[in-house]
């Protein structure tokens, strides 16, 4: 019952933007500093290759094409993880929901084809969110009643999920007569327009998913901060003790969260499965599941910020292969130093300058806290 | 060092956090060998200024003497060296280690336990002989019971050679006999010598025990009195700065009808302990029952079935005349609908989510009332103007609905708890430690509030661990002990010694 001095410090103001701006660029220059250390340190220019990354992420026509295709992944599985973030969970299993959301798209895609594209890409969709959704209820659902910690599960299911890709695309949906572990194509009229369809522009794997992920974005915001589910969804994240007592079932609003985040992440496959390869294949999740992390976390798990950090994400992969292709001394496996730098600070070390600059603010904010 | 030098002086000291002035000009001065209190509100400062002299703060301005000695104190370490000894409110111990192991953590001696261990034996045996501080060194510390493990606090503190010690709110988990043992204790090291500081906001216990108090008020010390010279009263007014009903005035209660009663009601929790026993009590429209206890006696199990949280292992919840144990609409959630308001025990853990706006709060657990829906979509506005009502109604401070909850005090918080269960016009009303960590002003105000409510023929049922404020509001008193009911009483029957014992466990009249 004494006075909590923490209290003192806690409610000082610090203005909105520096947490959701400048805290996010600082670590970002962090990262670009010590990423230019490791150029320098191969023996290359990295003021060079910052600009050889950024034109190939932005300085064509195509290279936007395929810097917004890898963003659209981005948003989906960043998305994922925020809204489990948002119930308290951590979602490692993105990756594995993709797999399975992108199994159902190919199942819908290659059995009901007989349809045209007006009914077979939303029931694709559909199967997408579905496949994803049930993928990670299952962790949910022992997570919320058995209380096995999520991000065991979520973990082990990935494994589950590629080992099961492997099994039906090795054994049962293999095309007829063919030699490496993939389905037949998809029949022509079941796949997604890409951009350069409709708009003159050149030929990416750009496609109409990613109006559909910006959809989301705004889906995403309704729901969690417009609706009561989503409002159950943040009382259990934040304090479960004061959901259960305001009548919310933390049971329910885990299981609700993590299907959400399973469909949310299955939409992987609408990209790459429908959108891009026409046909199911392994591997077709490249990491985007993993990356979502970082992408929630850097964008505070808020729809703008996961854009922007998507966005941040898609350029990075985009720019990045342009890099190991442009210079001497930089590989693929370097490109994937700079991103794990960039995780590393936005991600993991997220604390670390906050502190620092939050200070900063405070002392400079002069009205005092009011003590009634 | 001199013998008239005071043991510990405080000159001029300053302490802001940002722009909160938190400790403006403090000066103190404790006499070596006395009981010095230290008495204010939630949020004057005393734990700010006594964690500058433990060392967890530094002073940004003034000095710390010490027997007379200016003394540099930057961390707890020069704090212990300079003879300074502390007990917090929330004890620091490893409940898996014995109270020996506890006592000389971190002062081990050597690399190798035994021979600090040794030592800490005999010493230990010396230390409690002197001071009377029984304790059995070799028990497990979760196993020992509260006034026990603060007195290996105290122990822990003399053997590291404190001369003064400082007690945070040591009464807070005690029974009235509990504290009145730690208060034998007390005098004992007094009277061998020790330099005692208490903190407190309890009126009673200053005056028990204390031989000066020091007042203090938003941040400064506004009086340094001998307690003999003063009173109750007097320390009440200089604490709030104006005078305070310390009594609640209210008429006599017109019982009706039963809103709510529990029949035989057993509750054994997850470990097989039976943390209820056969609990039956009636709740009463135009009735404010009070239930009296040390904390930890099954009133949080007794709370979180009436609220529907729990569901009870045996007996019957009767809610207006009807057995809704089996009941689909025994949940919380439901008995919301129904007319029952709920006031939980901790609001930080269970009352409010702090990272919330205090607006979004308003709406806890009636989220899905039509009041605050518009089809699919939460209806902002509606929750804002039911919060902007709710912070004039209950003189909530600050005024601002978008502020989160955690940027309110402990009183304002409560105020916004009690509105949020008040204002839904309940049949019934459910209160848990209505007035923890709430300031002497706010408490009057609350009080008053579920004396009106009771007037407007409500149910209400208050759960306190603070004796007086049972006493004060409550119009029918039940004592729990260990998850029974010992007993109940008319509060014009209820003496302060007859609910202390009752609170230990003493069954009704076994005491004449």
């Amino acid at each position: 019952m004494s006075d909590n001095p923490v209290k003192f410090g806690s409610p000082a103001k610090v203005p909105a933007w520096v947490n959701l701006a400048l805290v996010p660029l600082v670590n970002l220059l962090a990262a670009f500093l010590l990423s230019g250390v490791v150029i320098l340190i191969i023996g290359d220019n990295p003021l060079q290759a910052m600009e050889v990354l950024l034109y190939g992420a932005f300085g064509y026509e195509e290279a936007i094409g395929y810097t917004l295709y890898y963003t659209t992944n981005f948003i989906f599985t960043g998305l994922a993880v925020a809204i489990a973030f948002h119930c308290g969970l951590f979602n490692i299993g993105a990756e594995g929901q993709a797999m399975i959301g992108g199994l159902g798209v190919g199942l819908v895609a290659l059995y009901f084809d007989a349809l045209p594209f007006v009914l077979v890409v939303p029931i694709a969709i559909v199967a997408a969110a579905l496949f994803g959704g049930f993928w990670a209820a299952i962790p949910a659902y022992l997570q919320a009643k058995r209380g096995s910690h999520i991000v065991i599960t979520t973990i082990m299911f990935n494994f589950i999920a590629a080992s099961i890709m492997t099994y039906l695309l090795v054994e049962v949906l293999i095309a007829p007569g063919g030699q490496s572990p993939e389905s037949r194509e998809f029949a022509e009229h079941t796949w997604l327009l890409f951009f350069h369809d409709f708009l003159p522009l050149p030929e990416s794997p750009l496609n109409i998913s990613f109006l559909f992920a910006i959809l989301l974005c705004g889906a995403f915001y309704y729901f969690v901060w417009q609706t009561r589910w989503g409002y159950e969804i943040r009382v259990t994240g934040q304090n479960e003790t004061a959901a259960k007592y305001a009548g919310i079932s933390p049971a329910k609003s885990i299981i609700l969260a993590m299907v959400i985040s399973g469909a949310l992440a299955g939409f992987v496959g609408v990209n790459e499965i429908l959108g891009v390869h026409h046909r199911l294949i392994l591997e077709f999740t490249g990491g985007f599941g993993f990356v979502g992390i970082a992408v929630a976390l850097m964008g505070r798990n808020h729809p703008i910020g996961i854009f922007l950090a998507a966005l941040l994400f898609g350029a990075l992969y985009q720019g990045g292969s342009e890099l190991a292709f442009e210079m001497q001394n930089i590989n693929r496996e370097m490109v994937i130093v700079i991103q794990g730098l960039i995780i590393l600070f936005s991600g993991a070390l997220e604390h670390m300058f906050r502190p620092t600059i939050e200070n900063f603010f405070k002392k400079r904010a002069s009205s005092p806290t009011v003590e009634a | 060092m001199t013998t008239s030098s005071p043991a510990l002086e405080l000159r001029r000291v300053n302490k802001w956090f940002g722009a909160v002035h938190a400790n403006k000009d403090i000066s103190l001065s404790v006499g070596r060998g006395t009981i010095h209190g230290i008495i204010g509100e939630n949020g004057a400062g005393k734990s700010t200024l006594m964690s500058i002299v433990y060392g967890f703060y530094q002073a940004d301005d003034g000095e710390i003497l010490v027997n007379g000695e200016p003394c540099q104190i930057d961390n707890p370490q020069a704090s212990i060296a300079a003879g300074i000894g502390m007990v917090h409110q929330h004890f620091m111990l490893v409940d898996t280690f014995t109270v020996l192991e506890n006592i000389i953590l971190g002062v081990e001696g050597s690399a190798r336990l035994s021979g600090g261990l040794d030592h800490a034996r005999k010493e230990l045996a010396r230390l409690e002989k002197e001071y009377s501080l029984e304790v059995d060194v070799d028990a497990v510390v979760g196993d020992l019971p509260v006034g026990l493990r603060q007195r290996v606090e105290i122990l822990k503190a003399l053997y590291r050679g404190a001369e003064i010690l400082i007690l945070d709110e040591p009464t807070g988990v005690l029974t009235p006999q509990e504290a009145d043992h730690l208060f034998r204790i007390l005098n004992t090291l007094r009277d061998q010598g020790k330099t005692v500081i208490l903190i407190t906001h309890k009126l009673r216990e200053i005056m028990a025990i204390t031989d000066n108090v020091s007042v203090m008020r938003r941040g400064e010390m506004v009086a340094n009195v001998a307690t003999k010279e003063t009173d109750r009263e007097q320390l009440a007014e200089l604490m709030v700065g104006r005078s305070v009903l310390l009594r609640v005035e209210k008429d006599d209660a017109n019982p009706t009808d039963t809103i709510m009663s529990m029949r035989h009601v057993g509750y054994v929790d997850r470990d097989g302990v039976a943390r209820l026993k056969d609990i039956s009590l009636d709740i009463k429209a135009g009735e404010i029952l009070g239930i009296a206890g040390v904390s930890g006696n099954g009133q949080s199990e007794l709370m979180e079935i009436l609220g529907g949280t729990r569901h009870p292992s045996e007996g019957q919840i009767i809610y207006k005349g009807e057995d809704i144990t089996n009941s689909p609409k025994f949940n919380a959630r439901d008995l919301r609908k129904i007319g029952l308001g709920h006031v939980p025990e901790d609001r930080h853990r269970s009352g409010l989510v702090l990272s919330f706006s205090a607006y979004e709060n308003t709406i806890l657990g009636y989220h899905d009332s039509l009041d605050y829906n518009k089809g699919t979509t939460l209806d902002r506005n509606a929750m804002l103007e039911a919060c902007q009502k709710h912070i004039e109604k209950f003189d909530v401070r600050p005024t601002d609905p978008t502020l989160k909850a955690s940027g309110f005090s402990g009183g304002n918080q409560q105020k916004l708890v009690l509105a949020r269960e008040m204002e839904q016009d309940p049949d019934i009303l459910l209160v848990g430690q209505p007035t923890r960590g709430v300031d002497i002003g706010a408490i009057e105000f609350i009080h008053q509030q579920l004396i009106k409510m009771r007037d407007a023929g409500k149910a209400i049922l208050v759960v306190s661990v603070e004796i007086d404020e049972v006493m004060s509001i409550a119009d029918r008193i039940a004592v729990m002990f260990d998850g029974t009911i010992v007993g109940e009483l008319d509060v014009k029957d209820a003496t302060e010694t007859k609910l202390g014992l009752m609170m230990a466990g003493v069954k009704e009249g076994a005491e004449d």
